[in-house]
């Protein structure tokens, strides 16, 4: 669920994701993308101007909760054996639902409504009815109530190490197909100590971000050439930044003026439709090992 | 098949539609007509967003030129003074959240008898058709809620409704920008929120919601007079012995396996069928919790009885989808002759890269293409009901699996056309390529979108016609640096098709190739481009941010 948005927006939701607790504001979990960068704090790709206030409003505010009553319900929730079913980060398991995404949890203030399932059980299913007193039912809740509510907490995300695939492999590939451009010695020395994090080494390999500026040259009726970087292309316009600085921009009328692109990355975006993701695992397996 | 039954068609079918409203609906006026106005969130019922208007047309769209803009300001920030609409405050919650929020308008606009009516998340307003000054301005004070998107406003006789990010409904007199009700339509604390226009037909108001925490999507029905809820219908099987439960885990999963409501529908008047899409099974992206069976009826085309709420059809166009590929798109329906057989149809290019083409009575599959030439997450071959077959090797991995499309889809809900003129269906579509990591060690007890993250690689765009017989696209035009999904498409009896790009210019292209015949920048194009007739004068309004544009011929 959730749905497209703007790429403007998507930047800054992105940037909102990074500058707040995960999940503090309305638009986590809209674009994924936000998500997963808020989760690679090493990743600075899209980073832009300040946000508008309203994107740092929780959409779905975490509750307050008492520590001390937290812990008291966390020992009860144990000790009575609830993680049993329901699994010790409440999520379920094959035993018993999620309570987590429950709606009687969700819609529980203080064990009024948990409490009269903890007392009487469920008819028909594995949950039994269980002796505790109110103090104790209301400590349970407190418990199940200082989780996240979040498809997303980070909190659970220990990704294991993303190198799984194996270097004599990936530097066959490189010589075979990234050698033409790039060197091992040369320009890739030392790059897995530049990128800690392998997989931003990983993404930065597939798709560079940096020092990607395409040229373009314009060339007139006339027939005098102007060329710079790029800044927009679309139908009916193409603008660039004249090596002296100057931003210049021409109107585009069918093959007129002509437009000759050098776009760095060419070769790269060539290559994504025919990588298998061993070959992908296989070249980050053999980067990471140029420190 | 000419072109000229078919429109007398789908007017027919809309004038019969009509006749379930109560008379108050009869107060658009007896100049306005289906083709003079834009009734609904497609403008009328098929989804087509096509316009039989042909004032604006091949030989003079050069001659478009501004007729009016309005810049509105959502929430309370509006200015005050001698010459401010009036501005009607209602909702639960305490007036601060979201009241900063800018406006942007990604709404489908009711035309109605000289008056436009439009939303933003928490807002609505009247604005006068001619120039475009405000006449009255509504807000919403919110509990909160996800504030993604509204898509616009249901009207009734003289009055409107309209969806809240804190999932409530919202009746409004038209006249007054006056509040007459609101109900609760969904559980804020389970975070479903509401983004979709409500549907009218007859006194049925059709609403949908979304959720991204592993929630039950439903499509419920409330009476236009007095918002009490008529039927509920839910997507995926909430009790012992329901449809589908068998493809579900337990029912614990199938009461928490998603399938939201979350984009408009269409209507056939002759079956009584409202058609829609629903969203992903949650959790999303890790079945541990729901099992590997095809999750219904989560991304699935549904047909549901307006009278009973009852289920007639359904295809699912993801079986167990694993990659928050809703099918939440408007399905478009159109008579179209396939094999000979004129058939009665629904068509919908799915996020997911596969276009199809359903049997709108039977729901039985007639054709399927991929409009995405990169999509790599299902087999080359489909099954023999015409469904991708999803390879479980490109659902991510724990070094990265390298998937087309990103999460943002081949396509989304931004509104395709479909021109009787040409038979060709319209849509942006974007190829792009992401990694999909998993996330976490143990993602068997992901919920919701949790456990995968997702790092995008690069991404192209376009707009393509599809020709629905085949499934085979008729013509591509690639947005020079686009990097996501342009806006949505309206098709005119003018010859035209018009349509925002992804560099902010409103465009007007040749249906039969896509060559552009005019634009205008804007700077951003933030819905799909509408038409109405006014005074004598067809208008082409389109939403850019939180400015309308309303075009027309320079005379």
């Amino acid at each position: 669920m959730r749905t497209y948005f703007p790429r403007r927006i998507q930047i800054v939701v992105q940037q909102a994701t990074r500058l707040t607790a995960f999940g503090m504001i309305a638009l986590v979990g809209w674009y994924p993308c936000a998500s997963a960068l808020a989760q690679d704090p090493d990743d600075e790709q899209m980073r832009e101007g300040p946000l508008p206030e309203w994107m740092l409003i929780p959409a779905y505010p975490a509750r307050t909760t008492d520590p001390a009553a937290v812990e008291r319900g966390r020992k009860l929730y144990s000790v009575n054996g609830c993680s049993f079913c329901h699994g010790g980060d409440t999520r379920g398991g094959d035993g018993g639902p999620s309570l987590l995404r429950s709606d009687l949890v969700l819609g529980d203030l203080k064990g009024e409504r948990i409490g009269k399932v903890i007392k009487n059980g469920v008819p028909d299913t594995k949950m039994v009815a269980f002796a505790l007193s109110d103090p104790d039912i209301a400590d349970i809740a407190e418990f199940l109530h200082s989780f996240k509510v979040t498809g997303g907490d980070p909190a659970r995300n220990k990704p294991p190490s993303i190198v799984t695939g194996h270097p004599d492999a990936g530097r066959s590939y490189f010589d075979a197909h990234c050698a033409g451009c790039h060197s091992a010695s040369g320009d890739l020395q030392h790059v897995a100590t530049r990128f800690p994090s392998a997989r931003k080494l990983q993404q930065r390999w597939l798709m560079p971000q940096r020092g990607a500026v395409t040229r373009a040259v314009i060339s007139a009726e006339d027939g005098a050439a102007q060329s710079g970087t790029l800044l927009a292309l679309d139908e009916f316009i193409v603008s660039i930044r004249l090596d002296d600085g100057t931003e210049r921009s021409f109107e585009r009328r069918g093959s007129t003026p002509k437009i000759e692109l050098h776009d760095p990355l060419a070769a790269h975006k060539a290559l994504v439709p025919t990588y298998s993701d061993t070959d992908i695992h296989d070249i980050t397996a053999y980067l990471v090992t140029l420190k | 098949m000419t072109r000229t039954p078919l429109r007398v068609m789908a007017v027919a079918a809309l004038a019969g539609a009509m006749t379930l409203a109560p008379l108050s609906s009869q107060a658009a006026g007896p100049d306005a007509s289906v083709q003079d106005a834009w009734l609904t969130y497609s403008g009328d019922f098929s989804g087509k967003r096509y316009s039989t208007l042909t004032q604006i047309n091949r030989s003079n769209v050069n001659q478009l030129t501004l007729a009016w803009a309005a810049r509105v300001t959502a929430g309370t920030l509006a200015r005050a003074g001698l010459n401010a609409p009036p501005l009607n405050v209602g909702g639960e919650g305490d007036g601060q959240l979201y009241s900063a929020m800018q406006a942007d308008i990604r709404a489908a606009i009711l035309s109605v008898d000289g008056k436009l009516y439009f939303s933003t998340p928490d807002n609505a307003w009247a604005l006068d058709a001619r120039d475009g000054h405000v006449l009255w301005h509504y807000f919403w004070k919110t509990r909160g809620g996800t504030h993604i998107g509204n898509r616009g406003l249901g009207k009734w006789g003289n009055y409107l409704y309209m969806e809240t990010p804190d999932d409530y409904l919202v009746s409004i007199d038209a006249r007054t920008g006056v509040e007459r009700w609101h109900v609760v339509i969904a559980s804020f604390e389970a975070q479903y929120f509401s983004t979709p226009a409500p549907t009218v037909i007859g006194n049925h108001v059709l609403v949908g919601t979304g959720n991204d925490l592993d929630a039950p999507g439903m499509l419920q029905s409330f009476d236009a007079e007095t918002g009490a809820l008529q039927w509920k219908f839910y997507t995926v099987p909430m009790n012992p012995g329901d449809p589908g439960l068998d493809t579900w885990k337990s029912l614990d999963a199938a009461r928490h396996g998603g399938g939201n409501t979350w984009a408009n529908g269409s209507y056939d008047p002759e079956t009584h069928l409202y058609i829609f899409g629903t969203g992903n099974p949650t959790p999303a992206y890790f079945p541990g919790l729901r099992g590997n069976g095809d999750a219904l009826f989560t991304c699935a085309m549904i047909a549901v009885n307006v009278d009973t709420g009852k289920m007639a059809w359904y295809y699912q166009t993801s079986p167990n989808d694993t990659h928050d590929w809703d099918s939440a798109q408007t399905p478009v329906l159109a008579n179209i002759e396939i094999q000979g057989h004129v058939r009665h149809v629904a068509m919908t290019a799915s996020r997911n890269g596969y276009f199809f083409v359903i049997d709108r009575v039977t729901g039985a599959h007639l054709v399927t293409g991929k409009f995405s030439s990169t999509a790599n997450w299902a087999r080359e071959s489909l099954n023999a009901n015409g469904q991708p077959v999803r390879n479980p090797a490109k659902d991510h991995d724990i070094g990265g699996a390298l998937v087309s499309s990103s999460n943002e889809g081949a396509a989304n809900w931004l509104p395709p056309s479909y021109s009787p003129d040409y038979g060709l269906f319209y849509v942006p579509v974007a190829e792009s390529w992401a990694m999909y990591y998993q996330a976490e060690t143990d993602p068997s007890g992901s919920m919701g979108l949790g456990g995968k993250d997702e790092l995008g690689v690069t991404t192209s765009s376009f707009l393509r016609a599809i020709d629905p017989k085949t499934g085979k696209i008729a013509w591509s035009i690639q947005y020079p640096l686009g990097n996501h999904l342009a806006n949505g498409v309206l098709t005119t009896a003018g010859r035209l098709l018009f349509s925002g790009d992804t560099s902010g210019n409103l465009v007007a292209r040749d249906p039969a190739n896509g060559a552009p015949l005019w634009h205008t920048h804007l700077g951003t194009v933030s819905n799909a481009p509408e038409t109405y007739l006014l005074d004598g004068h067809q208008y082409l309004l389109v939403a850019a941010g939180d400015t309308l544009y309303a075009f027309r011929l320079y005379q």
